[in-house]
């Protein structure tokens, strides 16, 4: 390994390998995105996609993960500066950002079920369930991910390999932030518009 | 209530099926106890932990991957054995010994472990030991995935056979469609085994995928470009970007069916607006793929041994690169030619039709170079090349019968037949499991340092290739009497009793060619002094067998520069020299015992999820995340090799 | 010198004591194959058809074999005389280094491209012409069969003579047929070897299946897919009769008793069933049985 020149942390071998992961995952949510695709017009004689979404609340999600996409990638760059506590900061914001997120989307979930739309009642629920919930699940895992990285940067210095994990985080988030806004044109705004 | 009882789903009854499980369930535990015991007893629980377990070396992993894949062998064959002998019965008037519920799910079980647990498993195997040797690396790019993916694997393992013991499998067949697999016709546990075995085992197969895709990709040796790279590594690069494009769409619909199943949604529900037909054109998208990710290896295999076994090199290599990478691309397009009677129409049957044959094509020009590659060559032949000319000698037979099936108005006839029984064991046996078994014998004295021994080798290919004509051109008959497939009771007025019967005594042939390789391993073993291999027991082509037998944990003592293709034939007959400049340290990865925490705590999720214990499930994720992170703080990974123990 | 010597003189190529015992065995395979032929009456009704759309089948079954076969021979011929001839000691003419030839390789993209193309545009054509949706050539009006398969039983509903007939579908001969099937059960295939190339039965779906039989006689139907525990006991019988006795069957068809929407989910549990007739009298219980699965709260 010496020997080799270096490479940046997105271009290297585990740059590379965290693209692929991201591209399988990006197979994967297409997968549901097709299934929800076929499936959204099968209410059952429940309620659409326009009898259910707010697009108001999803907006206001859709904003707070775009400006935590944001304050990942400027977190990197201080980190990339050498301002440790800057990038402390920034991804402690993005972590509540994260969570806020989650939170809302939590929330969302928690009221069609209050109102009796269970994805037990139709495929059209079931692939609505699953595909925001996958991206949530994700955003769960990142979040675990970024307490992971700010517990263990706390206390050491930013070491390459630090810089490594940091690029493939930011990576991960910029992508569910892409994922999301696929899920908010397709699944919130043709729901509602239809 | 999903949360009723702590207990889930386990009850007691799901203990005792019958006398015919029952010697499963003995020969299951059994067998594990006596390998623990005599682990225990011989001392060698230590050693197998240290050295074995926790290692990260890329050719022990393989060999890992091939051991558990042939044990699972055993078992998927067994399995082959108990359906024969039940159709034997069972088409002369008897009920035979096994009840339709239970026929079910041993065919289920035999193709689920044949492709999951035993091709893939070979496969990974065999990359193992090969692909860092074949490119000139040290290693595989990512060492520690390398060994979490095997523990995913075999994890799915456990569980397959823990199904064996405790509950039951699917009875569903190996792609278990819905409805019938949702929990309206099947409410038993086996389909939930089925469900999260192949999904542990799939991902592990999409994190090897990733780790062998940047193996190749970042790993090549100095002046080692892409079309200078050995056909086999072609081959795995080719299968490693249709694995990783594919395996996602299985894991997505598992992950759906599972929902339907646990959660009660209504993915692929009969009612409530469930679409079936969505999951089988998933689970084909993934499928059909599928094949070619084992066959595409094997063909690469076949593509070494014939240049090697003929001492010329590779005729139209860059022809073979575009073969592979047209059937890459091919592969794609060709999925809903599994239900062309499902009713879709002519274009679309058509379509998938005509893209289904086009595949022929570059298949056969794979089979023309391979044919002039011979042309005009040495060919010398030991097994791996026996296992060549069996393989062209049933797979061309294969292929002839894939064309046919791919013209829909003949597979409305042949759908689900035994005749598409017949013809995809011709492909698979044929294609696929020769070739493992041709690589093996061809790579496994570069990992052992011992050639195993020729003549029951070539024994063992007799009895394949006679057995398996013997087994399965009977069953082409059988289709072509209007025989359909999965069926454990026939008419006897139909009078396929004979056929089964002849195609019964090719299983045995079959059997005793297994049984010829376990004696020949077990005799190779044994005489492993007189069959000892030098670095280069075949007057090999490629790097691997520029090093010595068996290899260096390290691989290569100082990293080779290449400057042509076949870089090791061309170093031997007066080339540049693949090894200059002086030995320096080198590092491997150390011992680490995550792959083995990460793999049985998958396993124990996969047992929560399948009998609803879900009080398991965050505690075993918890486990798989903790070891993770914990990981993340190891700083040193590796272990230095210094340069002084090299030069001696 | 007697022939006999002078045969005992010829030079033939060494047959080595593998290739000998190949030979034994594939004859031993032959030999079996051969016993079993002999040893009974077997029907292949892929090959032996009785109905229109089944003979058109054959005829494009046997066409690709044969081309298969055109490919197939020749290579094999190579791949012997190749291992043959070059193999080690033969003493034949070596290029190590002879690994492409822009000729021999575009002849070989080019043979498999022209044979695929000569069978994609029968595939083209096929697929339309043979497509089960598409009625018979027949100026006739076709008889209308619902077709069911129930867990582990084939109901059979003819809505215009108002029959209903469990595991037994009777047939005019040489009378064309539409079928629209559905499946109250998991999915399951129709097929009737003889008859016509088969096609799946799914829930809360119905596919369409046209076919005739050109012989009187008794043909075997079946589920080719797995839809059950007991699923390889879904067979029924194909009775293909005179038009004047189908008549008659009807007649006595009806004799059988009522069928209701009652009888009907009666019969849809699971179970076997010996074949028997009904006199139908709900005509909405083929619609009824798909349209179950497309509504909602139930």
């Amino acid at each position: 390994m010496s020997r080799q020149k270096y490479e940046s942390p997105t271009t290297n071998a585990v740059g590379l390998g965290f693209w692929v992961y991201l591209m399988t995952d990006l197979m994967l949510f297409a997968t549901l995105f097709a299934t929800y695709g076929v499936l959204r017009g099968n209410t059952a004689g429940g309620p659409a996609g326009h009898d259910i979404f707010s697009l108001k609340l999803v907006f206001a999600e859709t904003i707070i993960l775009l400006v935590s996409s944001l304050t990942a990638g400027l977190a990197l760059l201080s980190a990339h500066a050498g301002r440790k506590t800057r990038m402390l900061q920034l991804l402690v914001i993005t972590g509540v950002l994260g969570a806020l997120f989650l939170g809302l989307e939590i929330n969302e979930f928690r009221v069609l079920l209050a109102d009796g739309h269970s994805w037990q009642n139709s495929a059209f629920l079931s692939s609505y369930f699953t595909l925001v919930g996958t991206h949530g699940l994700h955003i769960f895992a990142g979040l675990i991910w970024l307490v992971a990285t700010v517990w263990y940067a706390l206390k050491r210095p930013l070491s390459p390999r630090f810089m490594q994990r940091l690029t493939m985080f930011s990576l991960f988030w910029h992508f569910l932030d892409l994922v999301w806004v696929c899920i908010f044109s397709i699944v919130y705004l043709m729901g509602v518009l239809a | 209530m999903i949360f009723a009882s702590w207990l889930g789903k386990l009850d007691w009854s799901y203990f005792w099926h019958g006398w015919v499980q029952f010697g499963g369930q003995i020969a299951t535990v059994g067998g594990a106890l006596t390998v623990l015991a005599a682990l225990i007893y011989f001392k060698k629980l230590g050693w197998l932990y240290r050295n074995w377990l926790t290692s990260l070396d890329a050719k022990k992993i393989g060999v890992m991957y091939i051991v558990v894949s042939v044990v699972m062998l055993l078992r998927g064959f067994g399995d082959a054995i108990m359906m024969r002998l039940q159709q034997i019965l069972g088409s002369g008037g008897g009920h035979g010994f096994l009840s339709g519920d239970h026929f079910q799910q041993v065919f289920t079980a035999h193709g689920t472990i044949m492709i999951f647990f035993v091709a893939m498993g070979l496969m990974f195997g065999i990359i193992n030991l090969i692909l860092p040797l074949q490119l000139g690396a040290r290693d595989v790019a990512f060492p520690l995935l390398n060994s979490i993916a095997f523990y995913l694997y075999l994890a799915g393992v456990i569980l397959v056979n823990l199904s064996l013991v405790f509950g039951e499998f699917g009875a569903v067949g190996w792609l278990a469609y819905p409805p019938l697999s949702e929990l309206a016709y099947s409410p038993g546990p086996g389909v939930d085994y089925w469900l999260w075995s192949i999904q542990i085992a799939g991902i592990g197969s999409t994190l090897s995928g990733i780790n062998f895709l940047v193996t190749i990709l970042k790993k090549r040796c100095k002046g080692m470009t892409l079309m200078k790279m050995p056909i086999f590594s072609w081959s795995i690069l080719a299968t490693m970007i249709l694995l990783l494009l594919v395996f996602p769409i299985l894991t997505a619909t598992l992950f759906m069916l599972s929902l339907d199943r646990s959660m009660g949604m209504h993915f692929f529900t009969a009612d409530m607006g469930g679409n079936a037909m969505m999951y089988i054109n998933l689970i084909w998208a993934w499928g059909h793929p599928e094949v070619y990710v084992l066959v595409l290896p094997a063909f690469g295999m076949y593509s070494e041994i014939v240049a090697t076994f003929s001492r010329k090199r590779l005729f139209g290599y860059t022809s073979m690169v575009w073969a592979l990478m047209a059937i890459c691309v091919l592969s794609f397009f060709v999925w809903a030619h599994h239900f062309f009677t499902m009713g879709a129409g002519g274009n679309v049957n058509a379509f998938f039709g005509i893209m289904t044959m086009v595949i022929a094509i570059p298949t056969g020009v794979k089979v023309f170079n391979w044919l002039f590659t011979m042309y005009q060559g040495r060919v010398h032949f030991d097994t791996p090349m026996w296992w060549f000319m069996a393989f062209a000698t049933t797979f061309l037979i294969g292929g002839g019968t894939g064309v046919m099936l791919a013209v829909p108005a003949i597979d409305f006839q042949v759908h689900n037949s035994l005749f598409l029984v017949a013809h995809f064991h011709n492909t698979i046996i044929g294609g696929v499991v020769f070739g493992y078994l041709a690589g093996i014998a061809y790579w496994l004295p570069k990992i052992f340092g011992f050639k195993l021994h020729e003549r029951l080798g070539k024994a063992a290919v007799y009895c394949w290739v006679t057995g398996f004509f013997t087994a399965f051109m009977p069953i082409y008959l059988l289709g072509f009497m209007g025989a359909t497939r999965r069926m454990e009771q026939f008419d006897p007025a139909l009078q396929y009793q004979g056929l089964f019967i002849i195609s019964g005594i090719g299983t045995a042939i079959i059997g005793l060619g297994v049984l010829l390789q376990v004696v020949q391993l077990g005799y190779s073993i044994w005489k492993r002094k007189e069959l000892a291999a030098g670095h280069d027991p075949w007057h090999g082509r490629t790097l691997e067998w520029s090093v010595p037998s068996p290899a260096p944990e390290y691989n290569f003592a100082r990293l080779p520069v290449v400057t042509e293709r076949d870089a090791f034939w061309v170093a031997k007959h007066g080339g540049p020299a693949l090894y200059s400049g002086p030995f320096k340290d080198i590092e491997v990865p150390k011992e680490s015992g995550v792959g083995l925490v990460v793999g049985l705590a998958a396993a124990v999720f996969g047992f929560g999820v399948i009998w609803q214990l879900w009080w398991l499930l965050p505690i075993a994720l918890a486990v798989i995340i903790g070891t993770l992170i914990k990981q993340t703080y190891v700083e040193e990974t590796e272990r230095i090799i210094p340069a002084k123990e090299l030069k001696a | 010198m007697s022939m006999l010597d002078k045969l005992s003189r010829l030079k033939v190529p060494e047959l080595s004591r593998r290739a000998f015992a190949a030979i034994c065995a594939l004859t031993a395979l032959a030999l079996l194959i051969a016993l079993w032929l002999a040893s009974g009456q077997h029907t292949f009704d892929l090959f032996q058809t009785r109905g229109q759309i089944a003979n058109r089948e054959r005829t494009l079954l046997i066409f690709s074999m044969l081309l298969a076969a055109l490919v197939l021979v020749p290579v094999y011929y190579m791949l012997y005389t190749f291992a043959w001839r070059y193999k080690t000691g033969h003493d034949h003419k070596y290029s190590p280094n002879w690994d492409t030839d822009k000729k021999y390789e575009t002849i070989w993209w080019g043979i498999p491209i022209a044979i695929i193309t000569v069978l994609a545009a029968v595939t083209w054509v096929t697929s339309h012409s043979l497509d089960p949706y598409k009625p018979l050539n027949d100026d006739r009006q076709h008889l209308k069969v619902q077709v069911i398969a129930l867990q582990y039983k084939w109901l059979f509903l003819y809505p215009d003579q108002e029959v209903a007939s469990v595991n037994k579908l009777v047939i005019p001969n040489k009378w064309p047929i539409e079928l629209d099937i559905t499946s109250d059960a998991p999915m399951n295939s129709f097929w009737v070897p003889q008859l016509s190339g088969q096609i799946y039965a799914m829930p809360g779906m119905s596919t369409k299946l046209h076919l005739d039989a050109q012989q009187r006689g008794t043909f075997k139907g079946m589920s080719s897919n797995i839809s059950g525990a007991d699923f390889s006991k879904m067979n029924f019988t194909v009775e293909s009769v005179g038009i004047e006795d189908f008549k008659t069957w009807v007649t006595n068809a009806k004799q059988g008793g009522h069928f209701t929407a009652d009888s009907y989910t009666k019969l849809a549990k699971p179970g076997g069933a010996q074949p028997v007739t009904y006199h139908l009298h709900d005509k909405s219980i083929y619609d009824n049985a798909i349209m179950k699965y497309m509504g909602g709260h139930q």
